[in-house]
């Protein structure tokens, strides 16, 4: 089994290969950010500029939506017609990319997705609540990361300090891809991703009230739970659209700010993959899975278990039905769900 | 929404959504029939229970409405064959969203009426403004700033 | 800003007892845009259209809120009104203050505040309407009827009779359908044939009838009057212009042992075929598979043989481009395989047939020559089991859950007219129910368990075994709480119809919807069932659900109906109230395209300037002519791109800030 360092020279390789004489244009990666933990998305255009690649256990932003940006740009040039782009996926990410298919936002012909194992994403979050400071750097297998800090050097358990999104991995298996570095890394799999719902849902409404309106609360608009999320790609969002009449800006104070929140998730009911962004970027730390997470257990619940873009083809449950759906009286009256 | 400042009574702010084939004709047939539910009822017309967007509904509880309800044909009956299937599954996702948000229950609501059934119609309409009225103000989706 | 007039009407004493119409108003003029509003006693009166008018020309008003009855009521004519006075009739917006007003509510304060927030939303809305204008597109004025059976046939000639063009494309070498392999038709008896024949010659007769045998649709473009149709002719290696029907042809054929589809093969035919007597066109065609000529290269005695010069090897498919207004499908049925019903043993032993089977042994033109003999050794059988609902009203996967509706009643008629012919027989009939609504359908039944004897058991079988020769049938007669071992000579089973194999096929060519079992689903099951959803095309017979003859013809006249209705007109007028995409704002996601029960929407790579970008991107596209206004597509939109005209997003929020203020 490859560490994780060598998956990393593997990615740098068959990018620079493909780069070079593979018929792809541009290669759609990870580069080092500002700290060890924050590496962000990045074009790579030749094999000098690969220099700067990076994959490792902080390689958690999806890739796969910067594409649709990437291509328009590539035919309002008019060049390069028909130019590939190389994207990297982790297993999760691939689902992502097929719903970006399967909505027509990326033409398949363009992309080239090099699958590539993942050892599980880590949570700085949860590294420093293990009492680490200035994390500088890491050393990283698949079962334990050694951090080095001015607080000095701690070796913490991999799955102790795995983002949540990982401990309900989806599995090694990539949803689409035309070719696989570094298959069969163990995961994490087997957690019940709907724990943290089903918790809710045993409350009282005014708890849940009270809780929906404090984490809610805190959104700021920054609107980094929608950039990340693979389908909520629209060319112009309702809530930016003066025309669309429900254009709002931020109002912390007033439970109004549910409303992005509420039609955000509806908008991608049936769609989101739970691919657990929206929760990992939110600077304010507000769990909008669990927003997510509750659409899709109703779902499986209402409509039979459905995986979105686990395939290209299969309908979405919202624009799907069958004469004997549940009826939305009885929804309420068992009490939400479940 | 407003109470009465002199007799304290609590009207609450209700919005209908009916479809024009089948729920709307079902409450002019309650009209003709001399049916009576509470004037806090107010009802938009709109093509069929599928035009009916979850944002016209929470943007309902927003500006202040207490209670909204969707009426539309019932299940197979519908004047487009398909649409008040499609909202039946976006209302029921809704629904079940809204109570997990901690939103009363009883403040939304789908009733499929016929235009025959103007009897039903009126019955649904006084046991659910019966219900939001005993559920009071609601206060929880509102934007504030539409207050005065 | 528009220049809104508010008209309240009174209705007599009917709103002006409850609602104080003189506040209401008075409380819209306030409102924003409202440049003029009264009141009168009877505004649907022509005093009070006068009155409106009169205000649309004094105060250059450019749109009218009628405070009135229900829009159901007079919104048309209010429209009209708005019209006579150049208006755009969708400036036209009603407050309903009647049946959901005055006519509900007692008390007049409570009343009067309701109409004046129902006025208000109906102006808030009137500020956001813009004038529509309904598309129009030319009709062409020739139908095409898919299947040649009878419902096919009787659709084009009712069609052809109103005086329009009609071709009828039917897939096998002749028309007639099932209906020809008839022996007697219930409940009157009489040969299939004797009605049926005449009317194929009818058919092929008329002037503005076309017939297209051995012919399939290929591909259907376009839209409700004006499809584009592309017709594959298959070649029948028979020149149809030269042919005689002399039938010397088939009698020299060396090729002789292919199963006739006829006598469900239970007789043999030749290579180069009539498929029946009285076929219609009467012209032979080559079955290329079957054929000692196509498949070695040595034969051609046909050719030879031929005085008219009419055989043609080299004849090759031909692809036809027709346009038409309307199509009507008439697909009909088969009845479903029966080898999974191993039970039955009907594969195994040839004494177990089907009821189609049975009619051709009847048949005096049948392979029997109408000897209804066991196929195993011949003789005449002494006792006949009929077996009802196989594969009908059933659970097991290899059935249908429904019922095929025709069983019950050509039960009754075989055992009869065995009976009849052979008094002697004795006939059980093993049912789960005997369903018999039609017109003289229960005297019929009744005749045949009364006077003929027929012995009728409620009971299912079971089994049917070989034994010594004959069929031994272990059933259950639940009347009698007892189980029975009958030993028969035939056992005829009552297979249940399904649609014919090319429906499913047709539905995707025409975006037709059907229903799980593949029968095609109505635009409205009570209200419009000989119309698809898809506005333009008809159903007629079986390929909608299970019907007999009777039904067929019916429903055939009233498909046909509805074909002329269409093709009387010489434009088609839309309903303005149509979807519309905001092509800057669509992402070509394809959901409005997924919930669109008409086919109206379909995707397209345009250029689209968005913010001086000019760019191709995949759009929605929506056919205003197809559309029927729902507004489905519009919620499933994320983005909003699509929105419904006369019931726009900002419209219906605007009515909604309305009533909540």
């Amino acid at each position: 089994m490859p560490a994780v360092k060598e998956i990393q020279e593997k990615m740098r390789a068959r990018a620079g290969e493909l780069l070079r004489d593979g018929g792809v244009s541009m290669a759609l990666g990870w580069k080092r950010g500002e700290f060890c933990h924050d590496p962000e998305p990045a074009f790579f255009e030749s094999e000098a500029e690969l220099d700067n690649f990076v994959y490792d256990g902080f390689s958690s932003p999806l890739l796969s939506k910067y594409l649709i940006e990437t291509i328009r740009k590539d035919k309002q040039k008019g060049e390069g017609k028909g130019s590939k782009f190389l994207v990297f996926l982790k297993p999760c990410d691939s689902y992502g990319l097929n719903l970006l298919l399967k909505e027509h936002r990326v033409e398949r012909e363009r992309v080239y997705a090099v699958g590539v194992g993942c050892p599980g994403m880590l949570d700085v979050d949860k590294i420093r609540a293990a009492g680490v400071k200035n994390m500088r750097s890491f050393d990283e297998t698949e079962t334990e990361v050694t951090i080095h800090a001015s607080s000095g050097d701690k070796t913490l358990a991999r799955r102790d300090i795995l983002l949540e999104k990982c401990l309900v991995c989806k599995g090694p298996e990539f949803a689409v891809q035309d070719e696989v570095l570094a298959p069969g890394l163990p995961s994490f799999e087997g957690g019940d991703r709907f724990a943290g719902v089903t918790e809710l849902e045993s409350m009282s409404p005014e708890e849940r009230f009270s809780f929906w309106r404090n984490e809610l609360s805190r959104c700021i608009r920054c609107n980094a739970c929608r950039n990340a999320c693979p389908v909520c790609s629209c060319n112009k969002c309702v809530f930016d659209n003066p025309q669309s009449g429900v254009q709002a800006k931020s109002n912390a104070d007033s439970f109004e700010e549910n409303m992005f929140h509420i039609v955000r998730a509806f908008h991608v009911a049936g769609r989101c993959s739970d691919c657990g962004e929206c929760s990992r970027v939110c600077p304010q730390k507000i769990p909008l899975h669990l927003l997510n997470r509750k659409f899709i257990k109703d779902i499986n619940a209402f409509y039979g278990a459905f995986q979105a873009g686990a395939d290209a083809e299969a309908r979405a449950p919202l624009t799907n039905y069958e004469f004997g759906d549940v009826e939305p009286g009885a929804v309420v009256k068992r009490g939400g769900g479940a | 929404m407003p109470i009465n400042a002199e007799s304290g009574e609590f009207k609450p702010m209700i919005v209908a959504f009916c479809c024009n084939w089948c729920s709307y004709a079902g409450a002019d047939l309650a009209g003709s029939s001399r049916l009576s539910y509470p004037a806090d009822v107010k009802i938009i017309r709109v093509p069929c229970s599928c035009r009916v967007n979850p944002l016209f509904m929470l943007r309902a509880f927003q500006r202040g409405a207490d209670g909204v309800i969707m009426c539309g044909c019932h299940p197979g009956d519908c004047h487009y064959t398909s649409g008040n299937y499609f909202a039946r599954r976006r209302m029921a996702l809704l629904f079940s969203m809204l109570e997990y948000l901690g939103i009363e229950k009883g403040r939304v609501r789908v009733e499929w009426v016929s235009a025959a059934e103007g009897q039903k119609f009126a019955i649904t309409m006084n046991q659910f403004a019966e219900t939001v009225a005993a559920l009071g103000e609601c206060k929880r989706l509102e934007d504030l700033r539409c207050q005065p | 800003m528009q220049r809104i007039g508010v008209f309240v009407c009174w209705c007599g004493s009917n709103i002006a007892a409850t609602v104080d119409v003189d506040a209401v108003a008075q409380a819209v003029k306030t409102e924003p845009g409202v440049a003029f509003s009264t009141n009168y006693q009877y505004m649907c009166s022509e005093g009070g259209q006068a009155i409106i008018r009169n205000a649309i020309a004094e105060h250059k008003l450019t749109g009218i809120v009628v405070c009135a009855c229900s829009p159901r009521m007079h919104e048309a004519t209010f429209r009209k009104t708005a019209a006579t006075a150049g208006l755009n009739p969708y400036m036209v917006e009603i407050a309903n203050i009647r049946e959901q007003c005055s006519w509900i509510h007692k008390d007049r304060e409570k009343a009067t505040v309701k109409a004046i927030i129902l006025s208000r939303a109906a102006v808030a809305k009137l500020n956001l309407d813009s004038p529509l204008t309904a598309g129009e597109t030319p009709v062409t004025k020739r139908a095409l009827v898919i299947g040649g059976g009878i419902a096919g046939i009787q659709t084009a000639l009712d069609i052809a009779d109103a005086g329009y063009e009609v071709d009828i494309v039917e897939k096998t070498p002749t028309i007639g359908g099932k209906m020809a392999m008839l022996d007697k038709t219930f409940p009157t008896l009489d040969c299939s044939a004797c009605i049926l024949t005449p009317k194929m010659v009818d058919a092929a007769a008329h002037e503005k009838i076309t017939l297209y045998t051995y012919s399939e649709v290929e591909k259907v473009s376009g839209f409700v009057g004006n499809f584009t149709v592309d017709i594959r002719k298959r070649a029948r290696s028979v020149d149809a212009d030269r042919c005689t029907g002399c039938g010397d042809c088939m009698e020299k054929c060396p090729s002789k042992k292919s199963k006739s589809e006829f006598n469900q093969g239970l007789s043999n035919r030749s290579a180069i075929y009539i498929p029946f007597a009285q076929a219609i066109p009467n012209v032979p065609v080559i079955d290329r598979e079957a054929c000692i000529k196509f498949q070695t290269g040595k034969c051609g005695v046909c050719q030879k043989i031929c005085s008219a010069k009419a055989v043609d090897y080299e004849q090759q498919d031909e692809i036809m481009t027709r346009r038409y207004g309307a199509i009507v499908a008439a697909t009909g049925f088969k009845t479903i395989n029966l080898g999974r019903f191993e039970e039955f043993q009907y594969a195994q032993s040839p004494d177990v047939i089907t009821s189609l089977e049975f009619e051709r042994l009847c048949n005096a033109a049948g392979p029997t020559k109408g000897k209804v003999m066991r196929l195993s050794n011949h003789e005449t059988p002494k006792t006949v089991v009929f077996v009802q609902c196989v594969g009908s009203r059933s659970t097991v996967e290899c059935g249908k859950t429904y019922c095929s509706k025709i069983c019950c009643m050509y039960t009754a008629k075989h055992a009869m007219l065995l009976k009849e012919k052979y008094p002697e027989t004795e006939v059980y009939v093993f049912y789960i129910d005997v369903r018999t609504p039609g017109k003289g359908f229960d005297e019929f039944y009744r005749r045949a368990a009364e006077e003929y004897g027929v012995r009728y058991v409620k009971g299912m079988v079971g089994k049917v075994a070989e034994e010594n020769g004959r069929l031994r049938v272990q059933a259950s007669d639940l009347i009698a709480d007892k189980q029975l071992v009958i030993e028969a000579d035939m056992v005829v089973l009552a297979a249940a119809i399904e649609p014919d194999p090319s429906a499913r096929n047709l539905a995707t060519l025409l975006t037709a919807s059907m229903d799980t079992n593949d029968f095609f689903t109505e635009a409205h099951p009570k209200l419009r069932p000989v119309e698809s959803p898809t506005a333009g095309v008809y159903l007629s017979g079986v390929c909608q659900g299970p019907k007999d003859i009777p039904d067929t013809v019916s429903q055939a006249g009233a498909a046909a109906a509805k074909v002329i209705g269409l093709l009387a007109k010489d434009k088609l007028v839309g309903n303005p109230c149509v979807a519309g995409c905001n092509e800057p704002l669509c992402n070509g996601c394809s959901a409005c395209e997924l919930v669109c029960p008409y086919g109206a929407i379909t995707y397209e790579e345009k250029t689209v300037m968005d913010h001086g970008v000019r760019e191709q991107r995949r759009v929605a596209s929506v056919n205003e002519a197809l559309c029927q206004g729902c507004g489905a597509c519009t919620v499933t939109c994320p983005s909003g791109a699509m929105d419904l005209k006369g019931f726009t997003n900002l419209q219906i929020m605007a009515e909604v800030d309305a009533i909540c203020r």
